[in-house]
């Protein structure tokens, strides 16, 4: 008899460990060893962003500072500081005198995160407290609009800071306006669905990740609440680094999307699967990991659930600026090599 | 020790006997040699224990100071001018945060037009922002503020900004007395903050302050400052009897005593208001000066103890509020207004951008104060055959371009000033 292993390469004699269920995205945690178990899943996990809080049902945000911070704190044994952009994570997490937070916080202003962390790290060195981390925070609106000079004077000076951008693409705290991370055709309440090009227009915003990297620091990557094994062993890599790191976390928006509370996850993963929203990370200034696609699905499978971009579905006929968006994600997956060619799994 | 020395480089070597932590450096004139002098000290390792940030804009160099002091250390920052404006919400947030920030200013104008000229709109502009202000008259005083400025603030848990007028102290070379270390270390004990971001006692600092609290963080914001009336006459006697001279304080009047006109002014221009001050007297005109060094808090019931035996005062600024006129003197005037026989207020808004305040003009202003008073606001030295002659062709010419550049056209066809 022939063993069938043996015929088999080394590596391929050991069955490759696979997070996710066929078919599904599911995290098994149940069929991972311990020590490979999602931080969340540990009772020993910090609770940094503690229930009680304000953020709406079905929030991204909130989800993914939970996974993002709680991984920080572990990483750093519990010695982290946060630093947060004014937006909606500041105020639904402190309406005086509450707090949800169980670690040190200071929220400044909407525009200077990054640069009170850099402070903050500054601090720590002086007082000789290597073990304390630091961490800034911010929405999309605070990090690629208004804190924009801040965050690139952070990342050119190489502070010891990870900033931590959750992306929902607007607005969404002061009641959904376009932000320069909102997508084409989007509608929000500074690019209303009206006229004969409703929503947001094509040829604008910016892809901070894409700037990061330029920016030739240690550490970006960016992540989504849809993959939190993913986003955690990223947090925890970065921590693990010094120097100045960018972490960018798509963040469906139930309120400013008008999506379902229980979409939240799904639209998060179909932002990846469409191509959308590239998952990669840098270092130093090179592209070292992609987030393959399993199975492409087409960007009206994203832009259906979403009430921000309803326009583009009126009266049954498709908005040909569609065309464009699905242009723009095959840029993407070209760009990043986000589809194997053989179509198979990554 | 006496030095030779640049006011600026002075002010550097004060600052670093006062063992900051934290110094976020981005330069503006007429600010720039003190933070410059500051990274000469810790590039060359005179000044240990301290990160010297560069940073990319005043907003980040304030913002990264507020990090670092809700952190517990010592922070530092300087600036000026448009510098001040673009840090402005910083500004605040600084002293809503009760952080004992120290940051200098080198006074200077604020444009459009341009102008990197010393004036106090700067400071004017920032005046309500819940810091402490003092204003320095020498580059002694610019010294030795700073090194009171580090204990009060720290004592309050309030930011405080130093102003020291721009080139007239900022680059001014003269003979200067540095403290020493062990003078400075027994003045100036280690920050000990009364709130700290530690990971070993978790608080979220910042937190959103609806209707039902906002009044009273004010009120306790202003209240605060009214403790610093007290104390910083008390630093200043400390700072006295412990570095030998007299520095600081909420003001201090020069030959007042039987005064009927009392000139009242803050910063360098003091020094010519005194010379002129002196010359007056030799005439037998009974004048003297009042010099304010807190501007805030403001020394409401100081200056009324101060200005109530006279029958004429005279306040000399190098401010205008716009549409009201000069700021200084509508602090004055709460001062007086409840004095039962207040004495005259006349109002002078003088050195904008840079123009000298020559004792000439002084003379001129103070004698007019005695026999031709005036309403409203006096422009010290204003060429007004200029300004008539702008107005008048504003008025005729739809397009008449822009004003600043008007003037300057004028003024190149060499209009001759506006007789004495």
């Amino acid at each position: 008899m022939i063993d069938p292993a043996a015929t088999l390469a080394p590596e391929e004699a050991v069955q490759k460990l696979k997070y996710y269920q066929k078919g599904t995205f599911t995290v098994g945690n149940r069929l991972v060893a311990e020590e490979e178990r999602t931080v969340q899943a540990s009772q020993a996990r910090s609770n940094a962003l503690t229930c009680g809080h304000r953020a709406c049902q079905g929030c991204g945000e909130a989800l993914g500072a939970r996974y993002a911070i709680d991984a920080a704190m572990r990483a750093t044994n519990n010695n982290l500081i946060a630093v947060n952009a004014t937006g909606c994570l500041e105020v639904f997490t402190t309406p005086y005198p509450e707090t949800s937070w169980q670690l040190p916080w200071l929220h400044s202003l909407f525009g200077n995160a990054a640069a009170v962390a850099t402070g903050v790290a500054a601090a720590m060195r002086v007082k000789k407290r290597p073990e304390v981390r630091v961490i800034a925070q911010g929405g999309d609106g605070g990090t690629t609009d208004i804190g924009f000079q801040c965050l690139s004077g952070m990342f050119e000076r190489n502070d010891d800071v990870l900033y931590i951008c959750y992306d929902n693409e607007g607005y969404m705290n002061t009641g959904v306006q376009r932000s320069s991370a909102t997508p084409p055709t989007a509608r929000t309440a500074t690019t209303p669905a009206l006229g004969p090009e409703p929503g947001n227009v094509f040829g604008t915003g910016k892809s901070v990740p894409r700037i990061a990297v330029a920016h030739n620091i240690p550490y970006v990557a960016t992540a989504t609440v849809a993959d939190l094994h993913d986003l955690e062993r990223k947090v925890i890599k970065a921590m693990s680094i010094h120097g100045a790191r960018y972490i960018q976390i798509n963040v469906p928006c139930p309120l400013g999307w008008g999506s379902a509370s229980h979409d939240t996850i799904r639209l998060a993963r179909l932002a990846v699967e469409c191509g959308l929203y590239p998952i990669f990370e840098a270092d130093h200034g090179k592209v070292t990991q992609v987030r393959k696609i399993r199975r492409q699905v087409p960007v009206q499978d994203y832009l259906k659930l979403q009430r921000r971009f309803a326009h583009l579905f009126k009266g049954g006929h498709e908005d040909p600026r569609i065309a464009r968006l699905q242009a723009m994600c095959d840029a993407n997956i070209a760009e990043y090599g986000l589809v194997d060619a053989t179509g198979k799994d990554g | 020790m006496l030095k030779q020395i640049e006011g600026s480089h002075a002010m550097a070597e004060a600052i670093a006997l006062c063992r900051p932590e934290v110094i976020c450096a981005y330069p503006i004139t007429p600010q720039t040699h003190i933070v410059e002098g500051l990274g000469e000290l810790v590039k060359e390792g005179a000044l240990v224990d301290c990160e010297y940030i560069n940073v990319e804009s005043e907003f980040a160099a304030l913002s990264v100071a507020i990090g670092a002091s809700a952190a517990g250390a010592r922070a530092y920052t300087a600036t000026a001018s448009q510098g001040l404006l673009f840090m402005a919400e910083a500004v605040y947030n600084a002293s809503g945060l009760g952080l004992p920030i120290v940051m200098t200013l080198g006074n200077r104008a604020i444009g459009a037009p341009i102008n990197i000229w010393n004036d106090h709109s700067d400071a004017m502009s920032m005046r309500d922002a819940g810091w402490l202000q003092l204003f320095a008259e020498t580059n002694q005083e610019a010294v030795d503020l700073h090194i009171q400025a580090f204990k009060l603030a720290e004592e309050l848990s309030m930011p405080v900004m130093v102003c020291v007028d721009g080139f007239i102290l900022t680059h001014a070379v003269e003979r200067i007395d540095i403290p020493t270390q062990q003078q400075v270390d027994a003045y100036l004990p280690p920050y000990d903050p009364v709130q700290v971001l530690d990971p070993a006692e978790p608080a979220s600092i910042g937190a959103m302050v609806g209707p039902e609290a906002f009044t009273e963080v004010r009120f306790l914001a202003h209240y605060k400052q009214t403790l610093a009336l007290k104390l910083i006459p008390e630093f200043s006697e400390e700072f006295s009897k412990a570095f030998g001279r007299e520095s600081g304080g909420l003001l201090r009047t020069y030959r007042a005593e039987d005064a009927d006109m009392l000139v009242v002014a803050m910063g360098s221009v003091c020094g010519t208001i005194k010379d002129t001050i002196d010359e007056m007297r030799e005439d037998g005109i009974r004048i003297g000066l009042v010099v304010i060094v807190s501007f805030r808090p403001f020394p409401v019931a100081a200056l009324r103890t101060a200005l109530a035996a006279a029958k004429n005062v005279v306040v000399v600024e190098k401010s205008i509020a716009v549409g009201m006129g000069g700021q200084l003197a509508d602090n004055v005037d709460v001062a007086l207004r409840n004095l039962p026989r207040p004495p005259r207020l006349h109002s002078s808004v003088a050195g904008l951008g840079g123009r000298p305040i020559t004792r000439a003009s002084l003379h001129h202003l103070f004698r007019q104060a005695s026999v031709q008073p005036w309403e409203g606001t006096n422009f010290l030295d204003l060429n007004e055959r200029v300004v008539g002659r702008e107005i008048h062709r504003t008025r005729k010419n739809r397009r008449s371009g822009p004003t600043a550049e008007n003037i300057l056209r004028q003024l190149g066809k060499s209009v001759p000033p506006v007789a004495e």
